[in-house]
């Protein structure tokens, strides 16, 4: 039950995007096709459900005065060993992607599953957990790239969905999609909707400004 | 006397505290070692996958920028695949290579081949090649005996990554018929987007020298205001700057110059 609970609470209930608003750089750029985002998904997940398997194997072993590099070299190797297996077998997308694969080391999201989970579990839920968070973060992943591609391009995964008015259809795509700041845009419309539904998600205030001495002397 | 077995070694390593100096360095070497060794497999294993992507990707690019010149295709078409034909020149000579098959020619090696490049002093070193390759493949396609179209390959630096394209030119020598750029790194958004078919689509019809023989043709900041201009992208001046250095040196004196004499004076 507890293994479940560590695989589908990030998900929704602890999304590493939406509720801990990281790994949102590569979340921009990989999100204007759903084919993109699909292997930025799956490599993202391999690599941290890699990660993580690792780390926790060799956690006890682990210098506390140097866990954060071996915890990066480690990451970092993984990362260009799944970029090098996406030049090979998919090299037309491997040049969409551009830097972004390099970039899964930079990825907050997998550095905090390997220091927070990890360093502190078991192999095998540490995978779970890992497992979980990549998944969750595909979901957004795929959701953005959705929204992204249908109203940018009026196709999905390559497929014409909506015929645009170029080709003799109705469809007047909507360029804004296809910058990075619709991305923000539809992020920040998940997550007042999720927050809407789950009202645990909203963060507490801080701190509260006091009010202006023109407006106290009122 | 001091037990060398390895098996209690490694025991007696795992069983230091993790606070060790010993167990650190250990640790740390270990982990660079398994990662390199990893790394360094895939890269090995995967190199001749990827080359081969590479190189099936050039081609499409050549065949791509063929078609992005309707006129030349049609041509091409017309006398039959083999009419584009491929010759191996000596830079130095500006003559056709002897005894080099083109189809067997592997311009990877030779570009790293001391033997068969050339130093390039400082002042030669406008595209920042540091050595010129001294044998490489052009395409030419001729009409009835008349010269109508040649592709070179040129390549210089450019603001993070060495910036490689075809240039076609048409068969007066001075007006380029397409440029294909086939490999860069440069920021993506930003220099990447000389990789851009609508970037690429401005050069055609651009005239390379004037009257005088000087070479002219520039990526500028901003818009071109005449013919020897080519607009440049926002954001990117350097890999704008890298492009229009490549393309000199690769058509003056110490690029396909010679060669370009001799086939505008119907030597080759």
């Amino acid at each position: 039950m507890k293994a479940l609970r560590t695989l589908y609470g990030p998900i929704i209930d602890n999304n590493p995007v939406t509720l801990q608003i990281l790994g949102i750089c590569s979340a921009l750029a990989v999100t204007t096709s759903l084919s993109t985002a699909l292997i930025m998904s799956v490599a993202l997940t391999v690599v941290l459900m890699a990660g993580s398997l690792t780390i926790s194997l060799i956690r006890h072993h682990i210098p506390t005065s140097i866990r954060l590099i071996v915890q990066i070299t480690i990451i970092a190797s993984l990362v260009i060993v799944t970029d090098q297996l996406i030049q090979a077998f998919a090299f037309e997308l491997s040049q969409r992607l551009s830097i972004f694969v390099g970039l899964i080391v930079t990825n907050c999201l997998v550095l905090s599953r390997a220091e927070a989970f990890a360093m502190h579990n078991p192999p095998g839920i540490s995978a779970l957990d890992a497992l979980g968070n990549g998944l969750g973060y595909s979901l957004i992943l795929m959701i953005v790239g959705f929204v992204r591609e249908l109203l940018g391009a009026g196709t999905l995964f390559g497929q014409t969905v909506f015929l645009s008015v170029h080709d003799g259809g109705w469809f007047v795509p909507l360029n804004l999609m296809l910058l990075a700041p619709s991305a923000f845009f539809i992020l920040g419309l998940l997550i007042w909707v999720i927050r809407t539904i789950r009202p645990a998600q909203v963060e507490q205030t801080d701190f509260v400004l006091e009010p202006e001495i023109g407006e106290k002397t009122k | 006397m001091a037990d060398l077995n390895p098996l209690s070694l490694w025991r007696h390593l795992l069983a230091l505290p993790n606070e060790s100096r010993t167990k650190t360095i250990a640790v740390a070497f270990m982990v660079s070692a398994v990662c390199a060794v990893s790394v360094s497999v895939a890269a090995v294993i995967l190199g001749p996958i990827q080359d081969a992507n590479r190189a099936a990707e050039q081609a499409a690019r050549m065949e791509a920028m063929l078609a992005s010149m309707p006129e030349m295709a049609a041509l091409i078409e017309e006398a039959g695949g083999d009419s584009l034909e491929t010759i191996i020149v000596n830079l130095r000579t500006g003559l056709p290579a002897e005894g080099i098959d083109p189809d067997s020619f592997d311009a990877e090696a030779a570009r790293k081949d001391p033997a068969r490049t050339t130093i390039l002093s400082a002042d030669q070193d406008i595209a920042g090649l540091g050595r010129r390759p001294d044998f490489l493949p052009i395409h030419i396609l001729r009409e009835d005996g008349d010269l109508r179209l040649v592709i070179l390959p040129i390549s210089g630096a450019g603001y993070q990554s060495t910036i490689r394209a075809n240039l076609a030119l048409e068969g007066d020598l001075n007006t380029v018929a397409a440029l294909s750029v086939t490999e860069q790194g440069e920021t993506p958004g930003l220099g990447a987007r000389i990789e851009e078919a609508r970037w690429q689509a401005l050069w055609p019809g651009k005239l390379i020298a004037d009257n005088e023989g000087n070479i002219r043709l520039e990526v500028v900041r901003g818009q071109a205001t005449n013919d020897f201009e080519v607009d440049g992208i926002t954001g990117a001046t350097r890999t704008g700057n890298g492009v229009t250095r490549a393309v000199r040196f690769w058509l003056g004196p110490n690029g396909f110059g010679p060669v370009l004499d001799n086939l505008a004076n119907g030597a080759l």
